[in-house]
Protein backbone atom coordinates (compact mmCIF):
# COMPACT_ATOMS: atom_id res chain seq x y z
CA UNK A 1 0.00 0.00 0.00
CA UNK A 2 2.71 2.42 -0.91
CA UNK A 3 0.22 4.92 -2.35
CA UNK A 4 -0.90 6.00 1.06
CA UNK A 5 2.55 6.01 2.45
CA UNK A 6 3.25 9.63 1.69
CA UNK A 7 7.04 9.82 1.33
CA UNK A 8 7.17 13.21 3.00
CA UNK A 9 4.59 12.30 5.58
CA UNK A 10 5.63 8.94 6.91
CA UNK A 11 2.89 6.47 7.62
CA UNK A 12 -0.02 6.33 9.98
CA UNK A 13 -2.92 3.87 9.61
CA UNK A 14 -5.53 6.55 10.19
CA UNK A 15 -4.45 8.33 7.00
CA UNK A 16 -5.79 5.47 4.87
CA UNK A 17 -9.03 7.43 4.55
CA UNK A 18 -7.13 10.17 2.71
CA UNK A 19 -6.63 7.77 -0.22
CA UNK A 20 -10.08 6.15 -0.60
CA UNK A 21 -11.45 5.82 -4.12
CA UNK A 22 -13.85 8.74 -4.73
CA UNK A 23 -16.87 6.44 -5.16
CA UNK A 24 -16.24 4.80 -1.80
CA UNK A 25 -15.66 8.19 -0.15
CA UNK A 26 -18.97 9.47 -1.55
CA UNK A 27 -20.81 6.42 -0.22
CA UNK A 28 -19.46 7.21 3.23
CA UNK A 29 -20.36 10.87 2.84
CA UNK A 30 -23.96 10.12 1.87
CA UNK A 31 -24.46 7.64 4.65
CA UNK A 32 -23.07 10.08 7.21
CA UNK A 33 -24.96 13.04 5.75
CA UNK A 34 -28.28 11.25 6.16
CA UNK A 35 -27.40 10.36 9.69
CA UNK A 36 -26.27 13.87 10.70
CA UNK A 37 -29.32 15.51 9.12
CA UNK A 38 -31.56 13.10 11.00
CA UNK A 39 -29.72 13.89 14.22
CA UNK A 40 -30.00 17.64 13.70
CA UNK A 41 -33.68 17.38 12.73
CA UNK A 42 -34.57 15.19 15.69
CA UNK A 43 -32.60 17.04 18.33
CA UNK A 44 -32.13 20.71 17.42
CA UNK A 45 -35.15 23.01 17.27
CA UNK A 46 -33.52 25.49 14.94
CA UNK A 47 -32.67 22.90 12.28
CA UNK A 48 -36.04 21.15 12.50
CA UNK A 49 -37.92 24.45 12.30
CA UNK A 50 -36.03 25.57 9.23
CA UNK A 51 -36.46 22.23 7.48
CA UNK A 52 -40.19 22.18 8.25
CA UNK A 53 -40.52 25.67 6.76
CA UNK A 54 -39.18 24.19 3.54
CA UNK A 55 -41.28 21.04 3.89
CA UNK A 56 -38.16 18.92 4.16
CA UNK A 57 -37.55 15.85 6.29
CA UNK A 58 -34.38 13.80 6.72
CA UNK A 59 -35.87 11.46 4.11
CA UNK A 60 -35.51 14.27 1.56
CA UNK A 61 -31.77 13.56 1.48
CA UNK A 62 -31.34 10.77 -1.04
CA UNK A 63 -28.23 11.95 -2.85
CA UNK A 64 -25.31 14.16 -1.90
CA UNK A 65 -26.69 16.84 -4.22
CA UNK A 66 -29.86 17.04 -2.10
CA UNK A 67 -27.76 18.88 0.49
CA UNK A 68 -28.31 22.05 -1.57
CA UNK A 69 -32.00 22.05 -0.57
CA UNK A 70 -31.16 22.45 3.10
CA UNK A 71 -31.04 25.89 4.71
CA UNK A 72 -27.73 27.52 5.65
CA UNK A 73 -26.48 28.00 9.19
CA UNK A 74 -24.65 31.24 9.98
CA UNK A 75 -22.55 32.55 12.85
CA UNK A 76 -25.48 34.64 14.09
CA UNK A 77 -27.39 31.39 14.70
CA UNK A 78 -24.76 30.35 17.22
CA UNK A 79 -24.95 33.73 18.88
CA UNK A 80 -28.76 33.79 18.94
CA UNK A 81 -28.91 30.37 20.56
CA UNK A 82 -26.13 31.17 23.07
CA UNK A 83 -24.94 29.25 24.92
CA UNK A 84 -26.28 25.72 24.33
CA UNK A 85 -29.18 26.11 21.87
CA UNK A 86 -27.62 24.13 19.02
CA UNK A 87 -26.48 21.18 21.12
CA UNK A 88 -27.73 17.81 19.90
CA UNK A 89 -26.46 15.85 22.90
CA UNK A 90 -27.48 16.02 26.55
CA UNK A 91 -24.90 17.53 28.90
CA UNK A 92 -24.13 14.06 30.29
CA UNK A 93 -22.62 13.14 26.92
CA UNK A 94 -20.71 16.36 26.37
CA UNK A 95 -17.14 16.15 27.59
CA UNK A 96 -15.71 19.45 26.36
CA UNK A 97 -16.75 23.02 25.66
CA UNK A 98 -14.79 25.62 23.72
CA UNK A 99 -15.71 29.17 22.83
CA UNK A 100 -14.60 31.80 20.38
CA UNK A 101 -15.10 35.53 20.19
CA UNK A 102 -18.41 36.80 18.90
CA UNK A 103 -19.35 40.16 17.45
CA UNK A 104 -21.17 41.53 20.46
CA UNK A 105 -18.99 40.51 23.38
CA UNK A 106 -20.79 37.20 23.94
CA UNK A 107 -18.70 34.33 22.62
CA UNK A 108 -20.05 31.45 20.60
CA UNK A 109 -19.89 28.09 22.36
CA UNK A 110 -19.07 24.75 20.76
CA UNK A 111 -19.40 21.28 22.29
CA UNK A 112 -17.83 17.86 21.89
CA UNK A 113 -18.89 14.38 22.91
CA UNK A 114 -16.24 11.74 23.55
CA UNK A 115 -16.77 10.54 19.96
CA UNK A 116 -16.31 14.09 18.66
CA UNK A 117 -13.00 14.37 20.50
CA UNK A 118 -11.92 11.09 18.88
CA UNK A 119 -12.79 12.44 15.43
CA UNK A 120 -10.95 15.67 16.21
CA UNK A 121 -7.86 13.69 17.23
CA UNK A 122 -8.13 11.63 14.07
CA UNK A 123 -8.29 14.61 11.71
CA UNK A 124 -5.43 16.28 13.56
CA UNK A 125 -3.32 13.11 13.21
CA UNK A 126 -4.12 13.15 9.48
CA UNK A 127 -3.20 16.84 9.44
CA UNK A 128 0.19 16.17 11.02
CA UNK A 129 0.89 13.19 8.76
CA UNK A 130 -0.05 15.29 5.76
CA UNK A 131 2.47 17.92 6.90
CA UNK A 132 5.21 15.30 7.21
CA UNK A 133 5.14 15.03 11.00
CA UNK A 134 5.60 11.62 12.57
CA UNK A 135 6.34 9.69 15.74
CA UNK A 136 9.62 10.86 17.21
CA UNK A 137 8.98 14.47 16.30
CA UNK A 138 9.01 17.04 19.10
CA UNK A 139 6.14 19.47 18.61
CA UNK A 140 6.25 22.93 20.14
CA UNK A 141 2.59 23.91 20.24
CA UNK A 142 2.33 27.71 20.34
CA UNK A 143 -1.41 27.78 19.68
CA UNK A 144 -3.24 29.24 22.64
CA UNK A 145 -4.48 26.75 25.21
CA UNK A 146 -7.85 27.54 26.71
CA UNK A 147 -11.19 28.38 25.18
CA UNK A 148 -9.57 28.73 21.75
CA UNK A 149 -9.68 25.39 19.91
CA UNK A 150 -6.18 25.71 18.45
CA UNK A 151 -4.12 24.70 21.47
CA UNK A 152 -5.94 21.58 22.63
CA UNK A 153 -6.80 20.52 19.07
CA UNK A 154 -3.16 20.37 18.02
CA UNK A 155 -2.17 18.98 21.42
CA UNK A 156 -4.39 15.91 21.35
CA UNK A 157 -3.66 15.29 17.68
CA UNK A 158 0.08 15.41 18.28
CA UNK A 159 -0.16 13.00 21.19
CA UNK A 160 -2.44 10.63 19.27
CA UNK A 161 0.10 10.59 16.47
CA UNK A 162 2.72 9.52 18.98
CA UNK A 163 4.82 12.65 18.73
CA UNK A 164 6.13 14.50 21.79
CA UNK A 165 4.00 17.57 22.45
CA UNK A 166 5.23 20.61 24.39
CA UNK A 167 2.18 22.66 25.45
CA UNK A 168 3.74 26.13 25.18
CA UNK A 169 0.87 28.41 24.19
CA UNK A 170 1.91 31.82 22.84
CA UNK A 171 4.04 34.56 24.34
CA UNK A 172 7.35 34.78 26.18
CA UNK A 173 9.69 34.69 23.19
CA UNK A 174 12.81 34.05 25.26
CA UNK A 175 11.34 30.91 26.77
CA UNK A 176 9.93 29.76 23.42
CA UNK A 177 13.42 29.95 21.93
CA UNK A 178 15.05 28.30 24.90
CA UNK A 179 12.62 25.36 24.69
CA UNK A 180 12.97 25.19 20.91
CA UNK A 181 16.71 24.87 21.31
CA UNK A 182 17.09 22.82 24.49
CA UNK A 183 14.26 20.33 23.83
CA UNK A 184 15.32 19.65 20.25
CA UNK A 185 12.03 20.86 18.77
CA UNK A 186 11.45 19.62 15.21
CA UNK A 187 7.89 20.89 14.58
CA UNK A 188 6.33 24.23 15.46
CA UNK A 189 2.57 24.80 15.51
CA UNK A 190 1.72 28.49 15.46
CA UNK A 191 0.39 31.28 13.33
CA UNK A 192 2.84 31.99 10.50
CA UNK A 193 3.33 35.56 11.70
CA UNK A 194 4.17 34.43 15.21
CA UNK A 195 6.76 32.01 13.86
CA UNK A 196 8.35 34.80 11.82
CA UNK A 197 8.36 36.91 14.94
CA UNK A 198 10.22 34.16 16.81
CA UNK A 199 12.67 33.83 13.93
CA UNK A 200 13.42 37.55 14.11
CA UNK A 201 14.03 37.18 17.81
CA UNK A 202 16.22 34.11 17.32
CA UNK A 203 18.48 35.97 14.92
CA UNK A 204 19.34 38.36 17.69
CA UNK A 205 19.85 35.51 20.12
CA UNK A 206 21.76 33.42 17.53
CA UNK A 207 20.16 30.20 18.72
CA UNK A 208 20.59 27.27 16.34
CA UNK A 209 17.47 25.10 16.16
CA UNK A 210 16.50 21.78 14.59
CA UNK A 211 13.00 22.76 13.50
CA UNK A 212 12.08 20.92 10.28
CA UNK A 213 8.35 21.57 9.84
CA UNK A 214 5.98 24.45 10.56
CA UNK A 215 2.27 23.66 10.91
CA UNK A 216 0.80 27.08 10.41
CA UNK A 217 -2.81 28.21 10.63
CA UNK A 218 -5.36 30.47 12.31
CA UNK A 219 -4.64 33.42 10.04
CA UNK A 220 -4.43 34.18 6.33
CA UNK A 221 -0.99 34.12 4.76
CA UNK A 222 0.36 33.98 1.26
CA UNK A 223 2.56 31.87 -0.95
CA UNK A 224 5.14 34.68 -0.87
CA UNK A 225 5.25 34.49 2.91
CA UNK A 226 5.68 30.72 2.76
CA UNK A 227 8.58 31.07 0.34
CA UNK A 228 10.16 33.64 2.63
CA UNK A 229 9.79 31.44 5.72
CA UNK A 230 11.13 28.39 3.89
CA UNK A 231 14.12 30.16 2.38
CA UNK A 232 14.97 32.12 5.53
CA UNK A 233 14.74 29.19 7.93
CA UNK A 234 15.10 26.04 5.86
CA UNK A 235 11.90 24.51 7.28
CA UNK A 236 8.90 23.22 5.34
CA UNK A 237 5.93 25.49 6.08
CA UNK A 238 2.43 24.01 5.74
CA UNK A 239 -0.94 25.69 5.85
CA UNK A 240 -3.73 24.12 7.86
CA UNK A 241 -7.38 25.12 8.10
CA UNK A 242 -10.12 24.87 10.65
CA UNK A 243 -12.76 26.76 12.57
CA UNK A 244 -14.33 26.24 15.96
CA UNK A 245 -17.88 26.02 14.61
CA UNK A 246 -16.90 22.95 12.59
CA UNK A 247 -14.40 21.31 14.96
CA UNK A 248 -11.36 23.56 15.38
CA UNK A 249 -8.09 22.92 13.55
CA UNK A 250 -8.18 19.75 11.48
CA UNK A 251 -10.73 20.63 8.79
CA UNK A 252 -8.07 20.65 6.10
CA UNK A 253 -4.31 20.58 5.63
CA UNK A 254 -1.67 20.87 2.96
CA UNK A 255 0.38 17.88 1.88
CA UNK A 256 3.91 17.55 0.55
CA UNK A 257 2.74 19.04 -2.77
CA UNK A 258 1.97 22.36 -1.02
CA UNK A 259 -0.69 23.06 -3.62
CA UNK A 260 -3.90 23.62 -1.72
CA UNK A 261 -5.36 22.13 1.45
CA UNK A 262 -6.99 18.69 1.40
CA UNK A 263 -10.31 18.78 3.24
CA UNK A 264 -11.06 15.79 5.41
CA UNK A 265 -14.16 15.21 3.36
CA UNK A 266 -15.26 12.08 5.14
CA UNK A 267 -16.03 14.31 8.16
CA UNK A 268 -16.64 17.74 6.62
CA UNK A 269 -18.62 18.00 3.41
CA UNK A 270 -17.64 21.11 1.43
CA UNK A 271 -19.64 23.24 -0.98
CA UNK A 272 -18.72 26.49 -2.68
CA UNK A 273 -21.52 29.03 -3.00
CA UNK A 274 -22.03 32.47 -4.45
CA UNK A 275 -22.08 34.56 -1.26
CA UNK A 276 -24.64 36.95 -2.73
CA UNK A 277 -27.21 34.43 -4.01
CA UNK A 278 -26.44 31.29 -2.03
CA UNK A 279 -26.28 29.28 -5.28
CA UNK A 280 -23.94 26.29 -5.26
CA UNK A 281 -21.05 26.84 -7.68
CA UNK A 282 -19.23 24.11 -9.60
CA UNK A 283 -15.79 22.93 -8.47
CA UNK A 284 -13.05 25.20 -9.74
CA UNK A 285 -15.11 28.37 -9.21
CA UNK A 286 -14.25 30.84 -6.49
CA UNK A 287 -16.87 31.44 -3.81
CA UNK A 288 -17.68 31.10 -0.15
CA UNK A 289 -16.85 27.80 1.54
CA UNK A 290 -19.83 26.10 3.18
CA UNK A 291 -19.22 23.09 5.41
CA UNK A 292 -21.49 20.39 6.77
CA UNK A 293 -20.18 18.25 9.61
CA UNK A 294 -20.78 14.61 8.75
CA UNK A 295 -19.92 12.97 12.05
CA UNK A 296 -20.34 15.62 14.76
CA UNK A 297 -22.52 14.40 17.60
CA UNK A 298 -22.71 17.23 20.13
CA UNK A 299 -23.13 20.08 17.68
CA UNK A 300 -23.88 19.15 14.08
CA UNK A 301 -23.53 21.99 11.61
CA UNK A 302 -25.65 21.85 8.50
CA UNK A 303 -24.36 24.00 5.61
CA UNK A 304 -22.40 26.35 7.84
CA UNK A 305 -21.33 29.50 5.99
CA UNK A 306 -17.66 29.97 6.86
CA UNK A 307 -17.38 33.37 5.11
CA UNK A 308 -14.00 32.20 3.87
CA UNK A 309 -13.56 32.70 0.15
CA UNK A 310 -11.79 29.95 -1.78
CA UNK A 311 -12.02 27.49 -4.67
CA UNK A 312 -12.53 23.72 -4.56
CA UNK A 313 -9.84 22.02 -6.63
CA UNK A 314 -11.23 18.76 -8.04
CA UNK A 315 -8.08 17.57 -9.84
CA UNK A 316 -6.18 14.66 -8.29
CA UNK A 317 -3.18 15.70 -6.21
CA UNK A 318 0.36 14.51 -6.88
CA UNK A 319 0.54 13.24 -3.28
CA UNK A 320 -2.03 10.56 -4.12
CA UNK A 321 -4.73 11.74 -1.71
CA UNK A 322 -8.20 11.60 -3.22
CA UNK A 323 -9.58 14.30 -0.93
CA UNK A 324 -10.49 17.48 -2.77
CA UNK A 325 -8.41 20.53 -2.01
CA UNK A 326 -9.29 24.15 -1.32
CA UNK A 327 -7.01 26.97 -2.35
CA UNK A 328 -5.34 28.89 0.41
CA UNK A 329 -7.82 31.32 1.99
CA UNK A 330 -6.81 34.92 1.52
CA UNK A 331 -10.04 36.78 2.02
CA UNK A 332 -13.52 36.66 3.48
CA UNK A 333 -17.00 37.47 2.29
CA UNK A 334 -17.71 39.59 5.39
CA UNK A 335 -15.75 42.31 7.16
CA UNK A 336 -14.08 40.07 9.71
CA UNK A 337 -10.30 40.05 9.72
CA UNK A 338 -7.74 38.07 11.63
CA UNK A 339 -4.97 39.71 13.55
CA UNK A 340 -2.36 37.61 15.35
CA UNK A 341 -4.73 34.65 15.26
CA UNK A 342 -7.63 36.57 16.79
CA UNK A 343 -10.87 37.07 14.86
CA UNK A 344 -11.85 40.73 14.83
CA UNK A 345 -14.99 42.39 13.53
CA UNK A 346 -14.89 46.18 13.06
CA UNK A 347 -18.14 46.30 15.03
CA UNK A 348 -16.23 45.12 18.11
CA UNK A 349 -13.85 48.06 17.82
CA UNK A 350 -16.82 50.35 17.43
CA UNK A 351 -18.43 48.93 20.56
CA UNK A 352 -15.21 49.56 22.49
CA UNK A 353 -14.90 53.17 21.32
CA UNK A 354 -18.54 53.85 22.14
CA UNK A 355 -17.97 52.73 25.71
CA UNK A 356 -15.51 55.56 26.21
CA UNK A 357 -17.07 58.36 24.29
CA UNK A 358 -20.78 58.09 24.60
CA UNK A 359 -20.90 59.42 21.05
CA UNK A 360 -19.87 57.61 17.89
CA UNK A 361 -16.43 58.78 16.87
CA UNK A 362 -15.06 58.51 13.41
CA UNK A 363 -12.50 55.79 13.29
CA UNK A 364 -10.66 53.53 10.93
CA UNK A 365 -8.62 50.39 11.37
CA UNK A 366 -5.28 50.14 9.61
CA UNK A 367 -3.67 46.72 9.31
CA UNK A 368 0.00 46.39 8.50
CA UNK A 369 2.58 43.67 8.75
CA UNK A 370 5.95 44.61 10.17
CA UNK A 371 8.70 42.00 10.12
CA UNK A 372 6.08 39.31 9.67
CA UNK A 373 4.02 40.39 12.65
CA UNK A 374 0.53 41.75 12.16
CA UNK A 375 -0.01 45.23 13.50
CA UNK A 376 -3.39 46.83 14.02
CA UNK A 377 -3.87 50.53 14.49
CA UNK A 378 -7.18 52.11 15.44
CA UNK A 379 -7.22 55.74 14.29
CA UNK A 380 -9.79 57.78 16.21
CA UNK A 381 -10.71 61.33 15.38
CA UNK A 382 -10.50 63.73 18.30
CA UNK A 383 -13.92 65.28 18.78
CA UNK A 384 -14.53 68.50 20.75
CA UNK A 385 -16.17 66.32 23.44
CA UNK A 386 -12.95 64.52 24.30
CA UNK A 387 -10.43 67.22 23.43
CA UNK A 388 -8.61 69.01 26.22
CA UNK A 389 -5.86 71.62 26.34
CA UNK A 390 -3.95 69.52 28.89
CA UNK A 391 -1.83 66.54 27.93
CA UNK A 392 -2.87 64.74 31.07
CA UNK A 393 -6.55 64.73 30.10
CA UNK A 394 -5.85 63.84 26.49
CA UNK A 395 -3.51 61.04 27.48
CA UNK A 396 -6.20 59.74 29.83
CA UNK A 397 -8.69 59.63 26.94
CA UNK A 398 -6.11 57.88 24.82
CA UNK A 399 -5.49 55.27 27.50
CA UNK A 400 -9.21 54.72 28.07
CA UNK A 401 -9.71 54.07 24.36
CA UNK A 402 -6.76 51.67 24.21
CA UNK A 403 -7.94 49.83 27.34
CA UNK A 404 -11.49 49.51 26.01
CA UNK A 405 -10.27 48.05 22.71
CA UNK A 406 -7.89 45.75 24.57
CA UNK A 407 -10.71 44.61 26.85
CA UNK A 408 -13.08 43.71 24.02
CA UNK A 409 -10.59 42.22 21.55
CA UNK A 410 -8.29 40.59 24.07
CA UNK A 411 -5.22 41.87 22.26
CA UNK A 412 -3.22 45.08 22.66
CA UNK A 413 -3.40 47.25 19.57
CA UNK A 414 -2.17 50.76 18.82
CA UNK A 415 -4.73 53.51 19.23
CA UNK A 416 -3.87 56.81 17.59
CA UNK A 417 -5.70 60.09 18.01
CA UNK A 418 -6.03 61.95 14.72
CA UNK A 419 -7.40 65.30 13.58
CA UNK A 420 -11.02 65.48 12.50
CA UNK A 421 -11.56 64.81 8.81
CA UNK A 422 -8.23 63.06 8.43
CA UNK A 423 -10.24 59.87 7.97
CA UNK A 424 -11.65 59.62 4.48
CA UNK A 425 -15.43 59.89 4.35
CA UNK A 426 -16.98 57.57 1.83
CA UNK A 427 -20.42 57.53 0.29
CA UNK A 428 -22.73 55.16 2.11
CA UNK A 429 -21.09 52.46 4.16
CA UNK A 430 -17.89 53.69 5.76
CA UNK A 431 -14.75 51.84 4.84
CA UNK A 432 -13.52 51.01 8.31
CA UNK A 433 -10.68 48.66 7.55
CA UNK A 434 -7.62 49.51 5.50
CA UNK A 435 -5.60 46.36 5.04
CA UNK A 436 -2.07 47.19 3.95
CA UNK A 437 -0.70 43.75 4.77
CA UNK A 438 1.12 42.13 1.91
CA UNK A 439 0.10 38.52 2.28
CA UNK B 1 -10.65 87.24 35.66
CA UNK B 2 -8.18 85.45 33.48
CA UNK B 3 -7.89 85.47 29.70
CA UNK B 4 -8.99 83.11 26.94
CA UNK B 5 -6.60 80.69 25.36
CA UNK B 6 -7.39 78.73 22.21
CA UNK B 7 -6.05 75.18 22.09
CA UNK B 8 -5.91 73.07 18.96
CA UNK B 9 -5.40 69.33 18.48
CA UNK B 10 -2.56 68.50 16.09
CA UNK B 11 -1.64 65.18 14.56
CA UNK B 12 2.03 64.42 14.39
CA UNK B 13 2.55 64.97 10.67
CA UNK B 14 4.61 67.25 8.48
CA UNK B 15 2.83 70.51 7.74
CA UNK B 16 0.29 70.18 10.53
CA UNK B 17 1.34 73.35 12.27
CA UNK B 18 1.55 75.31 9.02
CA UNK B 19 -2.07 74.36 8.25
CA UNK B 20 -3.12 76.13 11.44
CA UNK B 21 -0.98 79.24 10.96
CA UNK B 22 -2.28 79.52 7.37
CA UNK B 23 -5.84 79.73 8.66
CA UNK B 24 -4.79 82.36 11.22
CA UNK B 25 -2.96 84.43 8.62
CA UNK B 26 -5.86 84.29 6.15
CA UNK B 27 -8.14 85.61 8.88
CA UNK B 28 -5.77 88.34 10.07
CA UNK B 29 -5.47 86.86 13.52
CA UNK B 30 -2.64 88.18 15.66
CA UNK B 31 -0.76 85.71 17.86
CA UNK B 32 0.30 87.15 21.23
CA UNK B 33 1.62 83.98 22.80
CA UNK B 34 2.10 80.41 21.69
CA UNK B 35 3.27 77.06 22.96
CA UNK B 36 3.29 73.59 21.47
CA UNK B 37 3.06 70.49 23.64
CA UNK B 38 4.10 67.36 21.84
CA UNK B 39 3.70 63.65 22.51
CA UNK B 40 4.82 60.78 20.31
CA UNK B 41 1.65 60.69 18.23
CA UNK B 42 -0.03 64.04 18.67
CA UNK B 43 0.39 67.56 19.96
CA UNK B 44 -1.59 70.43 21.39
CA UNK B 45 -1.04 73.95 20.14
CA UNK B 46 -2.02 76.66 22.62
CA UNK B 47 -2.48 80.25 21.51
CA UNK B 48 -3.28 83.62 22.98
CA UNK B 49 -4.76 85.71 20.18
CA UNK B 50 -6.45 89.07 19.76
CA UNK B 51 -9.89 87.53 19.16
CA UNK B 52 -10.23 84.05 20.70
CA UNK B 53 -13.90 83.47 19.79
CA UNK B 54 -13.36 84.30 16.13
CA UNK B 55 -10.14 82.24 16.14
CA UNK B 56 -11.90 79.19 17.47
CA UNK B 57 -14.69 79.56 14.95
CA UNK B 58 -12.46 79.91 11.91
CA UNK B 59 -10.36 76.93 13.03
CA UNK B 60 -13.45 74.81 13.58
CA UNK B 61 -14.73 75.81 10.17
CA UNK B 62 -11.39 74.71 8.73
CA UNK B 63 -11.88 71.26 10.30
CA UNK B 64 -9.71 71.50 13.39
CA UNK B 65 -10.68 70.47 16.89
CA UNK B 66 -10.24 73.70 18.86
CA UNK B 67 -11.30 74.67 22.32
CA UNK B 68 -11.26 77.75 24.57
CA UNK B 69 -9.77 77.63 28.06
CA UNK B 70 -9.31 80.23 30.82
CA UNK B 71 -5.69 80.93 31.66
CA UNK B 72 -3.92 83.58 33.71
CA UNK B 73 -1.50 86.17 32.28
CA UNK B 74 1.02 87.53 34.74
CA UNK B 75 3.49 90.37 34.23
CA UNK B 76 6.83 90.13 36.00
CA UNK B 77 9.99 92.25 35.92
CA UNK B 78 12.30 91.00 33.17
CA UNK B 79 15.30 90.40 35.42
CA UNK B 80 16.88 87.50 37.31
CA UNK B 81 14.46 86.28 40.00
CA UNK B 82 11.46 87.88 38.32
CA UNK B 83 9.81 84.53 37.67
CA UNK B 84 11.00 83.00 40.92
CA UNK B 85 8.96 85.38 43.10
CA UNK B 86 5.72 84.43 41.34
CA UNK B 87 6.37 80.70 41.54
CA UNK B 88 7.35 81.04 45.19
CA UNK B 89 3.97 82.57 45.91
CA UNK B 90 2.22 79.71 44.11
CA UNK B 91 4.22 77.14 46.01
CA UNK B 92 3.35 78.78 49.29
CA UNK B 93 -0.33 78.80 48.36
CA UNK B 94 -0.04 75.11 47.29
CA UNK B 95 -1.37 75.87 43.82
CA UNK B 96 -0.65 73.37 41.06
CA UNK B 97 0.60 74.66 37.72
CA UNK B 98 -0.76 72.53 34.89
CA UNK B 99 1.58 74.21 32.39
CA UNK B 100 3.04 77.65 31.64
CA UNK B 101 4.74 79.56 28.82
CA UNK B 102 5.96 83.01 27.82
CA UNK B 103 4.16 85.57 25.71
CA UNK B 104 5.86 86.75 22.53
CA UNK B 105 5.48 90.46 22.93
CA UNK B 106 5.88 92.50 26.12
CA UNK B 107 6.53 96.01 27.34
CA UNK B 108 10.16 96.95 27.76
CA UNK B 109 11.68 95.54 30.93
CA UNK B 110 8.71 93.27 31.52
CA UNK B 111 8.00 89.62 30.80
CA UNK B 112 4.53 88.10 30.46
CA UNK B 113 3.78 84.55 31.59
CA UNK B 114 0.75 82.48 30.77
CA UNK B 115 -0.32 80.01 33.46
CA UNK B 116 -2.83 77.19 33.25
CA UNK B 117 -4.19 76.21 36.68
CA UNK B 118 -6.63 73.52 37.71
CA UNK B 119 -8.05 75.82 40.39
CA UNK B 120 -8.10 79.13 38.57
CA UNK B 121 -9.97 81.21 41.16
CA UNK B 122 -7.82 80.11 44.05
CA UNK B 123 -4.68 80.73 42.00
CA UNK B 124 -5.85 84.27 41.25
CA UNK B 125 -6.42 84.92 44.97
CA UNK B 126 -2.94 83.64 45.83
CA UNK B 127 -1.31 85.74 43.09
CA UNK B 128 -3.13 88.94 44.05
CA UNK B 129 -2.37 88.45 47.70
CA UNK B 130 1.32 88.15 46.80
CA UNK B 131 1.10 91.41 44.84
CA UNK B 132 1.72 89.79 41.42
CA UNK B 133 0.46 91.82 38.44
CA UNK B 134 -2.34 89.88 36.75
CA UNK B 135 -3.29 91.16 33.27
CA UNK B 136 -6.87 91.19 32.01
CA UNK B 137 -5.82 91.29 28.37
CA UNK B 138 -2.70 90.99 26.23
CA UNK B 139 -4.13 93.32 23.59
CA UNK B 140 -2.77 96.44 25.26
CA UNK B 141 0.73 95.01 25.62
Amino acid sequence: MSTWNDPAGGFHPVSVTDYLPRARLEEIQLQRLRSVVTRAYDRVDLFRGRMEERKLTPASIRHLEDLAQLPFTVKADLRDTYPFGLFASPMEEIVRLHASSGTTGKPIVVAYTREDIEVWKEVMVRTFVSCGVHRGDVIQNCYGYGLFTGGLGAHYGGEALGATVIPMSGGNNERQLMVMHDFGVTVVCSTPSYFLHLVEHAQHARTPVRVRVGVFGAEPWSEAMRQRIQSDTGIRAYDIYGLSEIIGPGVGAECSAQAGLHLFEDHFLPEIIDPATGQVLPDGTEGELVLTTLSKQAMPMIRYRTRDVTTLVPEPCSCGRTLRRIRRIERRSDDMFIIRGVNVFPSQVETALLQVEGTLPHYEIVLTREKGLDQMEVRVEVTPEVFSDTMRALEAVHKKLADAVDHILGIRVAVTLVEPRSIARSEGKAKRVIDKRKL
Amino acid sequence: MGISQVSIFLENRAGGLADVTDVLAQNDIDIRALTLADMADFGILRLIVDDPDRTRNVLKAAGFTADKTRVVAVEVPDKPGGLAATLRALRQGKVNVEYMYFAARTRAGRAVLIFRFDELDRALDVLREAGVVVLSTLNAV
